[in-house]
Protein backbone atom coordinates (compact mmCIF):
# COMPACT_ATOMS: atom_id res chain seq x y z
CA UNK A 1 0.00 0.00 0.00
CA UNK A 2 1.15 3.49 -0.78
CA UNK A 3 1.28 5.71 2.27
CA UNK A 4 1.98 9.29 1.27
CA UNK A 5 3.03 12.04 3.63
CA UNK A 6 2.79 15.62 2.42
CA UNK A 7 4.92 17.59 4.84
CA UNK A 8 3.07 20.42 6.57
CA UNK A 9 5.25 23.19 7.92
CA UNK A 10 2.98 26.17 7.27
CA UNK A 11 3.69 26.50 3.56
CA UNK A 12 0.73 27.81 1.58
CA UNK A 13 -0.01 25.45 -1.29
CA UNK A 14 -0.58 22.19 0.59
CA UNK A 15 -4.17 21.98 -0.55
CA UNK A 16 -3.29 21.97 -4.25
CA UNK A 17 -0.65 19.30 -3.73
CA UNK A 18 -3.09 17.24 -1.66
CA UNK A 19 -5.86 17.61 -4.26
CA UNK A 20 -3.65 16.50 -7.14
CA UNK A 21 -2.20 13.54 -5.23
CA UNK A 22 -5.71 12.53 -4.21
CA UNK A 23 -6.89 12.58 -7.81
CA UNK A 24 -3.93 10.38 -8.82
CA UNK A 25 -4.78 7.92 -6.03
CA UNK A 26 -8.52 7.91 -6.78
CA UNK A 27 -7.75 6.91 -10.35
CA UNK A 28 -5.86 3.75 -9.47
CA UNK A 29 -7.05 0.52 -7.98
CA UNK A 30 -4.70 -0.13 -5.09
CA UNK A 31 -5.48 1.54 -1.80
CA UNK A 32 -3.49 4.54 -0.66
CA UNK A 33 -3.31 6.81 2.32
CA UNK A 34 -2.55 10.49 1.93
CA UNK A 35 -1.70 12.56 4.94
CA UNK A 36 -0.81 16.20 5.32
CA UNK A 37 1.37 16.03 8.38
CA UNK A 38 4.21 17.33 10.52
CA UNK A 39 4.19 14.25 12.77
CA UNK A 40 7.50 12.36 12.95
CA UNK A 41 5.88 8.95 13.39
CA UNK A 42 3.53 9.43 10.43
CA UNK A 43 6.40 10.57 8.24
CA UNK A 44 8.60 7.66 9.42
CA UNK A 45 5.83 5.19 8.55
CA UNK A 46 5.09 6.64 5.12
CA UNK A 47 6.25 5.02 1.89
CA UNK A 48 6.42 8.26 -0.14
CA UNK A 49 7.33 11.74 1.01
CA UNK A 50 6.39 15.04 -0.66
CA UNK A 51 7.81 18.39 0.46
CA UNK A 52 5.95 21.34 -1.10
CA UNK A 53 7.15 24.87 -0.75
CA UNK A 54 6.24 28.40 -1.72
CA UNK A 55 7.64 31.65 -0.39
CA UNK A 56 11.30 32.31 0.32
CA UNK A 57 14.06 29.74 0.87
CA UNK A 58 14.74 31.23 4.29
CA UNK A 59 11.12 31.25 5.44
CA UNK A 60 10.65 27.63 4.31
CA UNK A 61 13.81 26.39 6.08
CA UNK A 62 12.74 28.31 9.19
CA UNK A 63 9.26 26.81 8.86
CA UNK A 64 10.73 23.29 8.92
CA UNK A 65 13.01 24.12 11.84
CA UNK A 66 10.24 25.77 13.84
CA UNK A 67 8.25 22.54 13.73
CA UNK A 68 10.57 20.83 16.20
CA UNK A 69 12.50 17.95 14.73
CA UNK A 70 10.91 18.14 11.28
CA UNK A 71 14.14 19.21 9.56
CA UNK A 72 16.00 16.21 10.99
CA UNK A 73 13.07 13.85 10.38
CA UNK A 74 13.00 14.74 6.71
CA UNK A 75 16.76 14.47 6.39
CA UNK A 76 16.69 11.08 8.05
CA UNK A 77 13.80 9.74 5.95
CA UNK A 78 15.42 10.81 2.71
CA UNK A 79 19.05 9.97 3.39
CA UNK A 80 19.27 6.88 5.59
CA UNK A 81 15.82 5.38 4.97
CA UNK A 82 16.09 5.92 1.20
CA UNK A 83 12.41 6.68 0.82
CA UNK A 84 11.06 8.01 -2.51
CA UNK A 85 11.06 11.75 -2.04
CA UNK A 86 9.69 14.61 -4.12
CA UNK A 87 10.49 18.23 -3.34
CA UNK A 88 8.41 20.79 -5.23
CA UNK A 89 9.62 24.34 -5.98
CA UNK A 90 11.18 25.63 -2.73
CA UNK A 91 10.78 22.04 -1.49
CA UNK A 92 13.32 21.13 -4.19
CA UNK A 93 15.51 24.13 -3.49
CA UNK A 94 15.83 23.16 0.19
CA UNK A 95 17.56 19.92 -0.85
CA UNK A 96 20.62 21.98 -1.72
CA UNK A 97 23.48 23.08 0.50
CA UNK A 98 22.61 26.76 0.65
CA UNK A 99 20.14 29.37 -0.58
CA UNK A 100 20.72 33.08 -1.09
CA UNK A 101 17.18 34.47 -0.82
CA UNK A 102 16.94 36.97 2.08
CA UNK A 103 20.61 36.32 2.90
CA UNK A 104 22.45 33.01 3.04
CA UNK A 105 20.60 30.07 4.63
CA UNK A 106 21.72 26.48 4.88
CA UNK A 107 19.43 23.89 3.33
CA UNK A 108 19.22 20.13 3.86
CA UNK A 109 22.47 19.68 1.92
CA UNK A 110 21.41 16.41 0.30
CA UNK A 111 22.46 17.68 -3.13
CA UNK A 112 25.63 19.78 -3.18
CA UNK A 113 25.01 23.18 -4.74
CA UNK A 114 23.54 26.64 -4.39
CA UNK A 115 20.20 28.33 -4.98
CA UNK A 116 20.70 31.78 -6.48
CA UNK A 117 18.59 34.47 -8.14
CA UNK A 118 17.94 34.19 -11.86
CA UNK A 119 20.02 36.86 -13.53
CA UNK A 120 18.17 37.92 -16.70
CA UNK A 121 20.32 38.97 -19.61
CA UNK A 122 17.63 41.19 -21.07
CA UNK A 123 14.77 43.37 -19.80
CA UNK A 124 12.29 41.16 -21.68
CA UNK A 125 13.01 38.33 -19.24
CA UNK A 126 10.62 39.27 -16.48
CA UNK A 127 11.23 37.97 -12.96
CA UNK A 128 9.55 35.92 -11.46
CA UNK A 129 9.74 33.33 -14.23
CA UNK A 130 5.97 32.70 -14.39
CA UNK A 131 4.21 30.39 -16.80
CA UNK A 132 4.56 27.31 -18.96
CA UNK A 133 7.96 26.33 -20.26
CA UNK A 134 9.48 23.36 -22.09
CA UNK A 135 11.40 20.57 -20.39
CA UNK A 136 14.62 19.35 -21.98
CA UNK A 137 16.31 16.06 -21.18
CA UNK A 138 19.82 16.57 -19.79
CA UNK A 139 20.81 13.39 -17.98
CA UNK A 140 19.46 9.97 -17.31
CA UNK A 141 17.98 8.63 -14.07
CA UNK A 142 15.97 5.47 -13.29
CA UNK A 143 12.84 7.56 -12.57
CA UNK A 144 12.67 8.40 -16.29
CA UNK A 145 11.64 4.77 -16.92
CA UNK A 146 8.69 5.19 -14.57
CA UNK A 147 7.75 8.43 -16.32
CA UNK A 148 7.90 6.65 -19.66
CA UNK A 149 5.50 3.97 -18.41
CA UNK A 150 3.05 6.80 -17.78
CA UNK A 151 3.52 8.20 -21.25
CA UNK A 152 5.98 10.95 -20.42
CA UNK A 153 9.05 11.09 -22.65
CA UNK A 154 11.46 13.90 -23.38
CA UNK A 155 13.45 12.76 -26.39
CA UNK A 156 11.24 13.85 -29.24
CA UNK A 157 9.06 16.32 -27.42
CA UNK A 158 9.68 18.91 -24.76
CA UNK A 159 6.49 18.95 -22.71
CA UNK A 160 5.38 22.14 -20.97
CA UNK A 161 5.22 22.48 -17.21
CA UNK A 162 4.15 25.40 -15.02
CA UNK A 163 6.87 27.41 -13.30
CA UNK A 164 6.76 30.27 -10.85
CA UNK A 165 10.04 31.23 -9.21
CA UNK A 166 12.79 33.84 -9.06
CA UNK A 167 15.61 31.65 -7.73
CA UNK A 168 17.11 28.57 -9.35
CA UNK A 169 19.19 25.56 -8.27
CA UNK A 170 22.82 25.24 -9.34
CA UNK A 171 24.06 21.74 -8.48
CA UNK A 172 27.85 21.36 -8.21
CA UNK A 173 27.57 18.15 -10.18
CA UNK A 174 25.70 18.79 -13.43
CA UNK A 175 24.68 15.15 -13.69
CA UNK A 176 22.06 15.76 -10.99
CA UNK A 177 20.11 17.90 -13.48
CA UNK A 178 17.76 15.51 -15.27
CA UNK A 179 15.47 18.05 -16.94
CA UNK A 180 16.16 21.68 -17.66
CA UNK A 181 14.26 24.64 -19.01
CA UNK A 182 15.45 27.83 -20.70
CA UNK A 183 14.79 31.26 -19.32
CA UNK A 184 17.63 33.64 -20.08
CA UNK A 185 19.85 30.90 -18.64
CA UNK A 186 19.60 27.14 -18.32
CA UNK A 187 17.40 26.42 -15.30
CA UNK A 188 17.33 23.14 -13.37
CA UNK A 189 13.73 21.98 -13.86
CA UNK A 190 14.08 18.52 -12.32
CA UNK A 191 16.99 17.27 -10.25
CA UNK A 192 17.50 13.72 -9.02
CA UNK A 193 19.95 11.81 -6.92
CA UNK A 194 19.12 8.18 -6.13
CA UNK A 195 15.74 8.22 -4.28
CA UNK A 196 15.58 12.01 -4.19
CA UNK A 197 13.61 13.97 -6.80
CA UNK A 198 13.04 17.68 -6.99
CA UNK A 199 11.02 19.75 -9.44
CA UNK A 200 11.25 23.48 -9.88
CA UNK A 201 7.98 23.33 -11.81
CA UNK A 202 4.68 22.66 -10.08
CA UNK A 203 3.32 19.24 -11.14
CA UNK A 204 0.17 19.97 -9.12
CA UNK A 205 -0.49 22.94 -11.43
CA UNK A 206 0.72 21.43 -14.70
CA UNK A 207 -2.58 19.91 -15.80
CA UNK A 208 -2.40 16.48 -17.51
CA UNK A 209 1.39 16.45 -17.71
CA UNK A 210 1.68 17.27 -14.02
CA UNK A 211 -0.84 14.66 -12.91
CA UNK A 212 0.97 11.98 -14.93
CA UNK A 213 4.23 13.11 -13.35
CA UNK A 214 2.76 12.75 -9.84
CA UNK A 215 1.21 9.41 -10.73
CA UNK A 216 4.67 8.24 -11.79
CA UNK A 217 6.18 9.36 -8.52
CA UNK A 218 3.52 7.55 -6.49
CA UNK A 219 4.19 4.31 -8.33
CA UNK A 220 7.97 4.71 -8.13
CA UNK A 221 9.97 2.20 -6.20
CA UNK A 222 13.63 3.23 -6.35
CA UNK A 223 16.06 0.40 -6.12
CA UNK B 1 10.80 29.12 -24.43
CA UNK B 2 8.45 30.63 -21.85
CA UNK B 3 4.97 30.65 -23.33
CA UNK B 4 2.74 33.70 -23.50
CA UNK B 5 -0.30 32.94 -21.41
CA UNK B 6 -3.99 33.17 -22.22
CA UNK B 7 -6.10 33.67 -19.11
CA UNK B 8 -9.90 33.54 -19.25
CA UNK B 9 -11.56 35.53 -16.50
CA UNK B 10 -14.76 34.35 -14.84
CA UNK B 11 -16.93 37.00 -13.22
CA UNK B 12 -18.60 35.48 -10.19
CA UNK B 13 -21.58 36.85 -8.28
CA UNK B 14 -23.02 35.05 -5.27
CA UNK B 15 -21.03 31.96 -6.21
CA UNK B 16 -22.39 31.86 -9.76
CA UNK B 17 -20.76 32.80 -13.05
CA UNK B 18 -22.17 35.90 -14.69
CA UNK B 19 -21.96 35.97 -18.50
CA UNK B 20 -20.71 32.39 -18.64
CA UNK B 21 -20.16 30.22 -21.69
CA UNK B 22 -23.77 29.97 -22.78
CA UNK B 23 -23.54 27.96 -25.96
CA UNK B 24 -22.11 24.79 -24.54
CA UNK B 25 -23.91 21.79 -23.31
CA UNK B 26 -22.75 22.30 -19.78
CA UNK B 27 -24.99 20.73 -17.24
CA UNK B 28 -24.96 23.96 -15.33
CA UNK B 29 -23.65 26.99 -17.22
CA UNK B 30 -23.57 29.09 -14.06
CA UNK B 31 -21.29 26.73 -12.19
CA UNK B 32 -17.81 28.29 -11.90
CA UNK B 33 -16.10 24.92 -11.45
CA UNK B 34 -17.59 23.46 -14.63
CA UNK B 35 -16.57 26.53 -16.58
CA UNK B 36 -13.07 26.46 -15.15
CA UNK B 37 -12.71 22.77 -16.01
CA UNK B 38 -13.92 23.40 -19.51
CA UNK B 39 -11.33 26.16 -19.94
CA UNK B 40 -8.45 24.22 -18.41
CA UNK B 41 -9.20 21.20 -20.59
CA UNK B 42 -9.29 23.40 -23.66
CA UNK B 43 -5.89 24.96 -23.01
CA UNK B 44 -6.32 27.92 -20.66
CA UNK B 45 -2.91 28.56 -19.11
CA UNK B 46 -4.40 29.93 -15.91
CA UNK B 47 -7.86 30.92 -14.74
CA UNK B 48 -8.88 34.08 -12.92
CA UNK B 49 -12.01 34.43 -10.82
CA UNK B 50 -13.28 37.86 -10.10
CA UNK B 51 -15.83 38.32 -7.35
CA UNK B 52 -17.88 41.18 -8.73
CA UNK B 53 -20.03 41.60 -5.67
CA UNK B 54 -17.20 41.28 -3.21
CA UNK B 55 -19.10 42.15 -0.09
CA UNK B 56 -18.11 40.33 3.03
CA UNK B 57 -21.36 38.32 2.86
CA UNK B 58 -20.13 36.79 -0.35
CA UNK B 59 -16.69 35.85 0.91
CA UNK B 60 -17.90 32.43 1.98
CA UNK B 61 -19.48 31.63 -1.39
CA UNK B 62 -16.27 32.61 -3.21
CA UNK B 63 -14.17 30.49 -0.83
CA UNK B 64 -16.37 27.53 -1.61
CA UNK B 65 -16.08 28.20 -5.37
CA UNK B 66 -12.29 28.17 -5.14
CA UNK B 67 -12.20 25.14 -2.87
CA UNK B 68 -14.35 23.06 -5.22
CA UNK B 69 -12.53 24.24 -8.35
CA UNK B 70 -9.08 23.60 -6.89
CA UNK B 71 -10.03 20.02 -6.14
CA UNK B 72 -10.77 19.33 -9.81
CA UNK B 73 -8.90 21.83 -11.91
CA UNK B 74 -5.10 21.58 -12.01
CA UNK B 75 -3.93 24.83 -13.52
CA UNK B 76 -3.06 28.00 -11.59
CA UNK B 77 -6.05 29.81 -10.12
CA UNK B 78 -6.16 33.50 -9.27
CA UNK B 79 -8.91 35.08 -7.22
CA UNK B 80 -9.70 38.78 -7.04
CA UNK B 81 -12.37 41.07 -5.67
CA UNK B 82 -12.79 42.21 -2.10
CA UNK B 83 -9.47 40.96 -0.74
CA UNK B 84 -8.56 43.49 1.92
CA UNK B 85 -6.38 41.87 4.55
CA UNK B 86 -3.56 39.39 5.03
CA UNK B 87 -6.15 37.13 6.61
CA UNK B 88 -8.25 37.22 3.40
CA UNK B 89 -5.16 36.28 1.36
CA UNK B 90 -4.34 33.45 3.75
CA UNK B 91 -7.87 32.03 3.53
CA UNK B 92 -7.87 31.89 -0.27
CA UNK B 93 -4.37 30.44 -0.56
CA UNK B 94 -5.12 27.78 2.03
CA UNK B 95 -8.21 26.67 0.20
CA UNK B 96 -6.37 26.16 -3.07
CA UNK B 97 -5.95 29.51 -4.85
CA UNK B 98 -2.44 30.08 -6.19
CA UNK B 99 -2.56 33.86 -6.42
CA UNK B 100 -4.69 36.69 -5.17
CA UNK B 101 -5.33 39.87 -7.06
CA UNK B 102 -5.61 43.03 -5.01
CA UNK B 103 -6.82 46.32 -6.41
CA UNK B 104 -8.47 49.11 -4.40
CA UNK B 105 -7.21 47.73 -1.11
CA UNK B 106 -3.61 47.87 -2.36
CA UNK B 107 -4.04 51.56 -3.20
CA UNK B 108 -5.73 52.33 0.12
CA UNK B 109 -3.26 50.25 2.10
CA UNK B 110 -0.05 49.70 0.09
CA UNK B 111 1.53 47.85 3.02
CA UNK B 112 -0.80 44.97 2.19
CA UNK B 113 1.49 44.28 -0.80
CA UNK B 114 4.59 44.21 1.43
CA UNK B 115 2.99 42.04 4.08
CA UNK B 116 1.35 39.68 1.61
CA UNK B 117 4.55 39.08 -0.32
CA UNK B 118 6.67 38.75 2.81
CA UNK B 119 4.37 36.13 4.33
CA UNK B 120 3.24 34.20 1.24
CA UNK B 121 5.90 35.03 -1.36
CA UNK B 122 5.69 37.59 -4.15
CA UNK B 123 4.65 34.90 -6.66
CA UNK B 124 1.11 34.94 -5.27
CA UNK B 125 0.55 38.69 -5.02
CA UNK B 126 -0.95 40.17 -8.18
CA UNK B 127 -1.57 43.90 -8.05
CA UNK B 128 -4.50 44.82 -10.29
CA UNK B 129 -4.39 48.33 -11.71
CA UNK B 130 -7.41 49.98 -13.30
CA UNK B 131 -6.02 52.84 -15.36
CA UNK B 132 -7.72 55.58 -17.33
CA UNK B 133 -6.23 58.25 -19.57
CA UNK B 134 -5.41 61.51 -17.89
CA UNK B 135 -7.47 64.03 -19.83
CA UNK B 136 -5.09 66.94 -19.32
CA UNK B 137 -1.72 65.28 -19.87
CA UNK B 138 -0.74 63.23 -22.91
CA UNK B 139 0.61 59.70 -22.35
CA UNK B 140 -0.40 59.73 -18.72
CA UNK B 141 -2.87 57.45 -17.04
CA UNK B 142 -4.46 57.70 -13.62
CA UNK B 143 -5.19 54.85 -11.24
CA UNK B 144 -8.89 54.32 -10.53
CA UNK B 145 -10.34 52.36 -7.64
CA UNK B 146 -13.74 51.03 -6.61
CA UNK B 147 -14.45 49.34 -9.90
CA UNK B 148 -13.27 52.31 -11.92
CA UNK B 149 -15.52 54.84 -10.22
CA UNK B 150 -12.96 56.75 -8.23
CA UNK B 151 -9.99 58.68 -9.66
CA UNK B 152 -7.12 58.51 -7.18
CA UNK B 153 -5.03 61.03 -9.10
CA UNK B 154 -2.11 58.60 -8.85
CA UNK B 155 -0.01 58.08 -11.98
CA UNK B 156 -0.41 54.48 -13.16
CA UNK B 157 3.24 54.06 -14.18
CA UNK B 158 4.50 55.31 -10.83
CA UNK B 159 2.01 53.09 -9.00
CA UNK B 160 3.07 50.02 -11.01
CA UNK B 161 6.71 50.68 -10.10
CA UNK B 162 5.81 51.16 -6.46
CA UNK B 163 3.79 47.92 -6.47
CA UNK B 164 6.83 46.05 -7.81
CA UNK B 165 9.09 47.68 -5.24
CA UNK B 166 6.69 46.63 -2.48
CA UNK B 167 6.75 43.01 -3.59
CA UNK B 168 4.07 42.43 -6.24
CA UNK B 169 4.83 39.39 -8.39
CA UNK B 170 2.71 40.48 -11.34
CA UNK B 171 0.65 43.43 -12.56
CA UNK B 172 -2.86 42.85 -13.93
CA UNK B 173 -3.42 45.96 -16.00
CA UNK B 174 -6.89 46.98 -17.12
CA UNK B 175 -7.61 49.98 -19.29
CA UNK B 176 -10.83 51.60 -18.12
CA UNK B 177 -11.05 53.46 -21.43
CA UNK B 178 -11.03 50.21 -23.39
CA UNK B 179 -12.77 47.80 -21.04
CA UNK B 180 -16.02 46.58 -22.60
CA UNK B 181 -15.41 48.38 -25.92
CA UNK B 182 -14.10 45.36 -27.87
CA UNK B 183 -11.72 47.77 -29.59
CA UNK B 184 -8.52 46.22 -28.28
CA UNK B 185 -6.13 46.83 -25.40
CA UNK B 186 -4.74 50.27 -24.69
CA UNK B 187 -1.40 49.44 -26.29
CA UNK B 188 0.29 52.68 -25.25
CA UNK B 189 -0.56 52.03 -21.61
CA UNK B 190 0.41 48.35 -21.73
CA UNK B 191 3.74 49.07 -23.37
CA UNK B 192 4.51 51.91 -20.99
CA UNK B 193 3.82 49.87 -17.85
CA UNK B 194 5.53 46.75 -19.18
CA UNK B 195 8.72 48.66 -19.96
CA UNK B 196 8.67 50.37 -16.56
CA UNK B 197 8.61 47.24 -14.39
CA UNK B 198 10.64 44.03 -14.43
CA UNK B 199 7.75 41.80 -13.28
CA UNK B 200 5.27 40.25 -15.76
CA UNK B 201 2.33 42.36 -16.93
CA UNK B 202 -1.04 40.81 -17.79
CA UNK B 203 -2.96 42.94 -20.28
CA UNK B 204 -6.72 43.26 -19.83
CA UNK B 205 -9.67 45.29 -21.05
CA UNK B 206 -11.02 45.72 -24.55
CA UNK B 207 -10.41 42.45 -26.35
CA UNK B 208 -12.83 41.95 -29.23
CA UNK B 209 -10.78 39.98 -31.75
CA UNK B 210 -7.93 37.47 -31.76
CA UNK B 211 -5.74 40.10 -33.36
CA UNK B 212 -6.18 42.20 -30.22
CA UNK B 213 -4.64 39.40 -28.15
CA UNK B 214 -1.62 39.29 -30.48
CA UNK B 215 -1.31 43.10 -30.33
CA UNK B 216 -1.20 43.03 -26.52
CA UNK B 217 1.75 40.67 -26.64
CA UNK B 218 3.66 41.93 -29.68
CA UNK B 219 2.98 45.67 -29.43
CA UNK B 220 2.18 45.96 -25.73
CA UNK B 221 4.92 43.55 -24.62
CA UNK B 222 2.53 41.82 -22.20
CA UNK B 223 3.52 38.43 -20.73
CA UNK B 224 -0.08 37.28 -20.64
CA UNK B 225 -3.48 38.36 -21.92
CA UNK B 226 -6.71 38.18 -19.97
CA UNK B 227 -10.13 38.22 -21.58
CA UNK B 228 -13.67 37.44 -20.59
CA UNK B 229 -16.41 38.01 -23.13
CA UNK B 230 -14.72 36.76 -26.32
CA UNK B 231 -14.38 33.36 -24.70
CA UNK B 232 -17.59 33.32 -22.70
CA UNK B 233 -19.89 34.04 -25.57
CA UNK B 234 -18.28 31.38 -27.68
CA UNK B 235 -16.98 33.78 -30.28
CA UNK B 236 -13.60 32.10 -30.03
CA UNK B 237 -12.19 29.08 -28.26
CA UNK B 238 -8.91 29.14 -26.35
CA UNK B 239 -7.46 26.85 -29.01
CA UNK B 240 -8.45 29.24 -31.80
CA UNK B 241 -6.84 32.06 -29.87
CA UNK B 242 -3.65 30.03 -29.41
CA UNK B 243 -3.51 29.05 -33.05
CA UNK B 244 -3.87 32.67 -34.04
CA UNK B 245 -1.07 33.77 -31.71
CA UNK B 246 1.11 30.94 -32.97
CA UNK B 247 0.51 32.07 -36.57
CA UNK B 248 1.86 35.47 -35.52
CA UNK B 249 5.08 33.92 -34.28
CA UNK B 250 4.11 33.98 -30.59
CA UNK B 251 5.11 30.99 -28.46
CA UNK B 252 2.06 29.43 -26.85
CA UNK B 253 1.43 26.12 -25.09
CA UNK B 254 -0.26 23.71 -27.47
CA UNK B 255 0.59 20.30 -26.00
CA UNK B 256 -2.56 20.10 -23.85
CA UNK B 257 -4.23 18.63 -26.93
CA UNK B 258 -2.17 15.47 -26.89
Amino acid sequence: MTDISIVDYGSGNLKSVYNSVKLCCDNKHSSSKIRVTSNKKTIDNSTHLILPGVGSFKSCVNGLKNKGILFETIYDNISSKGKPFLGICVGMQMLFSEGYEDGKTNGLGLIPGKVTKINPKHHNYKIPHIGWNNLFLKNTHPFLNTLEKNGLTFNKMQPNAYFVHSYSCKPEDKKHVILSTDYSEEISAMVAKENILGTQFHPEKSHTFGLNFLKSFLSWNPE
Amino acid sequence: MLKKRIIPCLDVKDGRVVKGINFLNLRDAGDPTEQALFYSNSGADEITFLDITATSDNRESMLSVIETTASKCFVPLTVGGGIRTVNDIDKFLRIGADKVSINSSAVLNPKLINEGSRIFGNQCIVVAIDAKKNTSEKDKWNVYTHGGRKDTGIDAVIWAMEAEERGAGEILLTSMDKDGTKKGFDIGLTKKISSSVSIPVIASGGVGTLEHLADGIILGNASAVLAASIFHFGEFSITEAKKHLYSKGIDVRMDYEQ
